[in-house]
């Protein structure tokens, strides 16, 4: 074989490879985790991005103290892409620049006694499709494309669903905290009204039941 | 996968000739073809939980995965034998529905019957503590519920449906977490309403408890007083 066609054969190869690489679909899905981040804590989670990869991060507080969070999302290099300070929900979508590991923090270190319970929903490019479509070279016929629409819709059913799961959930926890308060307070503020009445009279019949040797005979 | 393939066919054909950029980046596309989820580092004694507020009948799959810092090498090693993580889950009434030992790698699913929040929590269970020595735990964490957590592929082959039969069985699938998801809403609609009641009601009770107890109290501490100061002839 001529060198010329050894070359040609190589460089073709490794064009091809390179080729059908850049087709394949990049990985996708969505993370969606809850989890209670305790006082003075923080916590972060990675990701590695290929780049060019259209990216999402949503996040929400449910239960704690005032429903608020720091929020920090970092790219490889260390650069801060967004950064929020006592944000109760938030939406950021970015395109990854470059390919690496990317890190996104929650951080509850300005509270000193309450735990917070978060949601985020971090969603990677598209989501894997339902099948690997290695034959999928014909365009879908009109009942396929009709399905493909309505799951779209339905995703967004679930997502709003979601959201409002999380509200209600945020102000079913202020409702419960509401009652129990209100409990203690009634019975703490009958205690204390009992308390200090009965001791004012017994304090003022004190200063009066002393006074044997001065002479504090009123309306001589 | 089909990016696995081309890899390996590259590499057979010119496996002289790539050089080292090629191959990283050719590398790089094949571990992000792999699919790898959300990671985080946990500590030797440190347990995590996550929540997953979920309605009846619904399952949940997790998988997770486990990389250690390996400090000769200054990396993270793919999978350590002896190192398992123990794996705890307890439904919206505290009772403890799973609770395994899993290897460096695993997958648990439970499926939840009350609704509410279940707790997942991870710590792990390392037999050999040297292997810490002061280093972190990598956890790669996936975790799928309802209708994600199905396997579609799987499905196709077991009932031998069509393409289109697939997409509507998915929509069917889809729908039917909708509709569980909103039955379990009116149900929590109405614990939040009883929670309200009750507090109207307290708080109705407490106000008249209140000023009858002020005023039995004012009477008392009058009348008490007026028979003490006339007895002391101040009166």
């Amino acid at each position: 074989m001529p060198r010329w066609a050894a070359a040609a054969g190589r460089w073709g190869w490794r064009l091809l490879a390179l080729l059908l690489l850049l087709l394949v679909p990049g990985p996708g899905g969505a993370s969606e985790i809850t989890f209670e981040l305790p006082d003075n804590a923080k916590q972060c989670f990675y990701e590695d991005i290929a780049q060019g990869t259209k990216c999402t991060l949503e996040f929400q507080v449910i239960t704690g103290g005032h429903y608020d969070v720091d929020c920090r999302l970092e790219d490889p290099d260390g650069k801060v892409l967004y950064k929020e300070m006592k944000k109760q929900y938030d939406s950021f979508t970015f395109t990854a620049s470059k390919n690496g590991t990317y890190r996104f923090c929650f951080s509850n270190e300005f509270s000193t006694f309450t735990h917070k319970t978060v949601y985020f929903d971090f969603q990677v490019g598209e989501d894997p499709p339902l099948f690997p479509s290695e034959n999928r070279v014909s365009a879908l016929t009109q009942m396929e494309s009709a399905c493909v629409s309505i799951h779209e819709a339905l995703k967004s059913v679930i997502d709003y669903q979601t959201h409002f799961r999380l509200r209600e959930a945020q102000g079913r926890s202020r409702a419960e905290d509401l009652n129990t308060r209100v409990a203690y307070w009634s019975v703490g503020e009958a205690l204390i009204l009992l308390v200090v009445s009965i001791g004012q009279v017994f304090l003022l019949k004190s200063f009066f039941s002393d006074k044997r040797t001065t002479t504090t005979r009123v309306g001589s | 996968m089909a990016a696995e393939r081309v890899v390996r066919l590259v590499g057979s054909s010119s496996r002289t000739v790539l050089r080292g950029g090629m191959r990283a980046l050719l590398l790089l596309l094949w571990l992000a073809a792999r699919g790898s989820a959300l990671y985080f580092h946990i500590g030797e004694t440190e347990k995590k939980c996550f929540i997953e507020e979920i309605p009846d009948e619904t399952m949940v799959i997790g998988n997770y995965r486990t990389q250690l810092y390996d400090k000769q090498r200054e990396e993270y090693q793919p999978a350590t034998p002896g190192l398992g993580m123990f794996v705890e889950v307890k439904d919206p009434e505290d009772k403890v529905i799973l609770a395994r030992q899993y290897g460096s790698e695993g997958r648990f699913t439970f499926t939840s019957h009350t609704p509410g929040e279940h707790q997942i929590c991870l710590h792990s269970n390392s037999t050999k503590f040297s292997l810490f020595a002061g280093g972190m735990l990598r956890v790669h964490l996936d975790i799928q519920v309802g209708e994600h957590a199905n396997d579609y592929a799987e499905i196709a082959a077991k009932d031998k449906l069509s393409e289109l039969q697939l997409r509507v069985r998915q929509l069917v699938e889809q729908v039917e977490q909708i509709q569980k998801e909103q039955n379990y809403q009116r149900w929590r609609e109405e614990r939040f309403r009883q929670t309200s009641e009750s507090t109207n009601q307290r708080v109705l009770w407490w106000s008249i408890l209140q000023t009858l107890i002020l005023v039995a109290i004012g009477v008392w501490q009058m009348r008490h007083l007026k028979s003490f100061f006339e007895a002391k002839k101040l009166v």
